[in-house]
């Protein structure tokens, strides 16, 4: 299920503004791979680059290739709506559809790929809310409004959502950054379960837990304000914060800026 | 702001309460302002009540003389022997033209200010949001003056058509040859017109809908269309109905467009592409003229009917509203 | 994974589709286009909207029935969905194009100064010649005497609603301000009939006619000054009352100066708006084709009023003179909207960026 994911030369803009520079990397499958920097570095750019959201913007624009094992998502015959159903993505802060019952919003991404019946769609839902740990908590108002969750169920309602379309890669862009502590450590832990199924690449500012969830850990940083943000280095989790090879790195691991 | 410094010291009663915002005002000044613009708010209210009153108040004096019953009967003939008049044909007129004219400035207006919100490029959509916003201010005299000279004889043919190919379903089934001085004129005409209004108001609430709900959407893999379909139209939904209720006063109340474009009568008919017909304000103004006093009580007296009309519909319009700000104010 | 394989999108793990090329639409659009105006040549149509409509028929089932075929089912429903908007786009361009085109060119052919300068005295339906004067002087005073009449009646008003208004009063104002917004101007015109002239006995002027504009504008000075209020920071105003200046004052030397500009867009987009209304003045005003500069009395004429009565008679020279009003009224509307909105941008952010 999971895929790997090789990224070369990419570079992003926003309009004729260079976001992120000539960026290289491999995440690999069925781990946990955690960006770490500076605000502004241009890491949430970048995450938004592996499932073609970035073009969303106005003015966004890619150049370079990325690799998810043998097809470039770039490609000229690759249809972008394909590329976000491979790719899920959760983001900052928690975004049911307000509309929409805990049911229907699970249901959302599959009802869209074709028709399901009624119980084989039942077991989706079951096992993708499972699978985010919130089953046992909306089991008996499966047909409540999901905006009538706190944050941190809405967060984990928003990972059932992204990971009943089966997708092989799942990005999440600072996860955590809208929830309390308890939240985020229910968070953290789903993270380490999904990772046997996904490959999941995630947006942190929080330097804590990045050493926590991640296997490997990418550093992004920029020269100055307005220069494009670059990637200074990936490697294991490990290393990055006990012994990294870059300087800028340990300067901004302790604490020294940023 | 460099004129604060220049406000001479507070008055000598240093122990009074601090002026706070709930207008409870212990200077001179404070009272005099606070009466003045209280004051004109209860005028205001006042007008509205005396509007009520006025027109009620000469419609007595009009119905209380009719022989006919006013609700029902399909004469004007306020200053004949008997005394009849009644407002059937112009209910059924007004009624009329204005679902038409709803039926196709609704969709297009909707799918306009999708265009507009989501779908033009960015370079296009700006200019068209401003060109749409200025539209909405043409008086209505020249929409008349151009549905009159230039749609109605263009108009002609695509009713010759309908009538060929549709006339089996009786509404457009063209019993005369005249030129195409009909209520269904007249409802295209109206369409054209609410159309900027419809459009701009629909537009605000597309461009409002959150783009964290948009993006969800997106990164599900949802295409535009869905994208639109999953988070834009479902928060749009209570602007949508309230900009066309908007729409729908203006169409009711038209009087120009309508006076300009049809060929009325008081004979009922059922044929939208028939001559004839008349709505409220177009028969206002075109009786007005030769009416006396008392017709124009009479008139007056179907004034307050669309009144009451164009109240509700208006009134229905911003409840919708207030119940949604309400709702999204509870889930921001 | 035992999950139902989803009926239209290709087996996951693939991510490329059969697409259709970048010029598909266009060279759609121009196909049905070509088959629209051939069939309906071939069928003797005169009205060229119908080949329009014709043609977009084939546009919309074209694409949808090629999309389907090529790149499946949800791809084809987009694509559907975006021909509609565009069709919608279209649809609506039309008409207003032709309003704003025929008004220019029917309008220009009679404009000029002797046409802005003459009135109507003296001449009949027959002939060609005279003018607008007489409208435009009546249209002028009546606009001025309602705008000094609604425009301190809305602002007062609006001050009490953001400034002092929490109560019920207020709450009763803003719901019926709002529902005055779309009292149609007729009745507007019935109203001041009822009162001034058949209870009161007065005559038609155009001070009547100011009248019930006057209660056509309110409503709108009341709601864009609102707004306007709305955006002014509330530190401001904390800022000058936590330095002992009264409230009355605060609102006069502080809020309102810094709204001034939106206020002004928004009292310019109200006369704009009531210097088009025919109705009210068509039953209080009357009409004339003398210069009447007293507003307080007599009949008086009005350039949408004009519009109308010059069509109403029904000659070709009645026409053209009622083209050129237009234009006229239209370019008067228009330079005012524009002005307005010229000075809402100038003035605007000063709480963004």
């Amino acid at each position: 299920m999971a895929k790997r994911i090789d990224v070369s030369g990419l570079s992003a803009f926003y309009g004729s503004h260079r976001a992120i520079d000539d960026i290289s990397m491999t995440v690999e499958p069925r781990s946990v791979t955690a960006f770490i920097g500076p605000s502004g570095c241009g890491k949430s750019t970048f995450l938004r680059t592996l499932n073609r959201m970035h073009e969303v913007t106005p003015g966004g624009r890619v150049e370079g290739k990325v690799m998810l094992d043998d097809e470039n998502l770039y490609g000229s015959s690759v249809d972008p709506v394909a590329v976000r159903r491979t790719v899920g993505m959760v983001f900052q802060r928690p975004n049911p559809f307000p509309t929409m019952s805990i049911y229907d919003n699970v249901a959302a991404g599959l009802r869209l790929n074709g028709s399901y019946k009624k119980r084989d769609l039942d077991g989706i839902v079951e096992k993708s809310l499972q699978g985010a740990n919130l089953w046992n908590e909306v089991k008996d108002r499966l047909n409540k409004p999901g905006s009538g969750l706190s944050g941190g169920q809405q967060q984990r309602l928003c990972i059932a959502r992204a990971i009943a379309v089966e997708p092989q890669v799942l990005l999440m862009d600072e996860p955590c950054s809208a929830l309390d502590p308890i939240s985020t450590l229910a968070i953290e832990d789903l993270i380490g379960d999904l990772k046997e199924r996904f490959t999941i690449v995630i947006v942190t500012h929080n330097m804590q837990q990045a050493a926590r969830v991640s296997d490997r850990t990418a550093f992004f940083n920029l020269e100055a304000v307005g220069k494009p943000g670059k990637l200074i280095e990936i490697d294991e989790t490990e290393r990055i914060f006990s012994n990294p090879s870059v300087q800028a790195t340990e300067d901004y691991i302790s604490g020294r800026f940023g | 702001m460099n004129t604060t410094p220049t406000v001479p010291a507070p008055p000598a009663e240093p122990a009074g309460p601090p002026p706070s915002a709930k207008g409870t005002a212990t200077r001179p000044g404070d009272k005099i302002f606070l009466g003045l613009s209280r004051g004109s708010g209860i005028l205001l209210l006042t007008l509205m009540a005396a509007i009520a009153a006025f027109l009620t108040y000469r419609a007595y004096i009009a119905i209380s003389e009719n022989e006919a019953n006013f609700l029902t009967s399909f004469e004007w003939n306020p200053q004949g022997e008997p005394v009849e008049f009644g407002i059937a044909i112009l209910v059924y007129g007004t009624i009329v033209s204005s679902i038409i004219a709803m039926v196709i400035a609704v969709p297009i207006a909707v799918g306009i200010a999708l265009f507009v919100s989501h779908y033009a490029p960015r370079r296009l959509a700006a200019p068209l949001a401003y060109v749409i916003d200025l539209l909405a201010a043409v008086p209505s005299i020249v929409y008349g003056l151009w549905g009159a000279l230039v749609l109605v004889p263009y108009l002609g043919g695509m009713n010759k058509w309908l009538d060929q190919y549709l006339g089996w379903t009786y509404i457009f089934d063209k019993t005369g040859t005249g030129p195409a001085r009909n209520l269904f004129t007249v409802g295209i005409l109206l369409a054209v017109m609410i159309l900027p209004v419809i459009t701009n108001v629909t537009r605000e609430v597309f461009l409002q809908s959150p783009k964290m709900h948009e993006e969800a959407a997106l990164a599900l893999g949802a295409t535009r269309w869905e994208v639109i379909r999953m988070s834009v139209l479902p928060f749009g939904r209570s602007g949508i109905i309230s900009a066309s209720m908007l729409g729908l006063g203006r169409a009711l109340g038209e009087t120009m467009a309508v006076a300009t474009v049809l060929s009325p009568s008081f004979l009922f008919s059922g044929h939208l592409l028939d001559p004839g017909g008349g709505t409220f304000a177009q028969n206002i103004a075109a009786k007005f003229n030769e009416a006396d006093e008392f017709g124009r009580d009479a008139l007056i007296a179907s004034g307050l009917v669309l009144f009451v009309m164009t109240l509700l519909v208006n009134g229905a319009a911003r409840l919708i509203i207030a119940r949604r700000k309400e709702y999204s104010g509870a889930n921001a | 994974m035992d999950r139902q394989p989803a009926t239209d999108t290709p087996a996951p793990g693939t991510l490329a589709h059969r697409r259709m090329p970048r010029w598909a639409p266009a060279g759609l659009a121009l196909a049905s286009a070509a088959l629209g105006s051939g069939l309906g040549l071939a069928a003797g149509w005169h009205s060229k909207v119908q080949w329009g409509l014709l043609a977009a028929i084939f546009f919309v089932l074209g694409t949808y029935a090629i999309t389907t075929a090529v790149e499946g089912k949800r791809q084809a429903k987009d694509r559907i969905a975006t021909s509609i908007v565009w069709v919608c786009f279209a649809l609506a361009v039309v008409p207003l194009a032709s309003l704003t085109w025929t008004t220019v060119a029917r309008g220009v052919k009679v404009l000029d100064g002797y046409f802005l300068s003459h009135s109507m005295a003296g001449l009949n339906q027959m002939v060609p010649g005279g003018g607008i004067y007489h409208a435009i002087i009546g249209t002028l005073e009546q606009v001025a005497f309602a705008t000094l009449m609604a425009v301190p009646v809305g602002l007062l008003t609006a001050i009490y609603l953001v400034e002092y208004g929490k109560g019920r009063l207020a709450k009763a104002v803003t719901f019926f301000v709002d529902v005055m917004t779309g009292i149609p101007s007729i009745v507007a015109g019935l109203f001041i009939l009822s009162t001034w002239v058949l209870t009161f006995g007065m005559g038609p002027s155009g001070f009547a006619g100011s009248l019930a504009l006057t209660i056509l504008m309110m409503p709108i000075v009341v709601r864009s000054t609102e707004e306007m209020l709305k955006l002014v920071p509330n530190e401001l105003r904390e800022a000058s009352l936590a330095l002992g200046v009264p409230k009355w004052r605060t609102i006069l030397k502080v809020v309102l100066p810094t709204a001034i500009g939106g206020i002004t867009t928004g009292v310019m987009l109200a006369v704009a708006r009531i210097a088009g209304e025919t109705a009210p003045v068509m039953l209080l005003v009357l009409g004339s084709s003398f210069i009447n500069n007293d507003p307080f009395s007599d009949e008086q004429a009005s350039l949408p009023l004009y519009v109308y009565q010059e069509y109403m008679l029904g000659t070709p020279y009645s026409y053209d003179r009622a083209w050129g009003a237009a234009l006229t009224l239209i370019m008067f509307v228009m330079i005012l909207n524009l002005v307005a909105r010229a000075i809402a941008r100038w003035k605007a952010p000063k709480t963004g960026r």
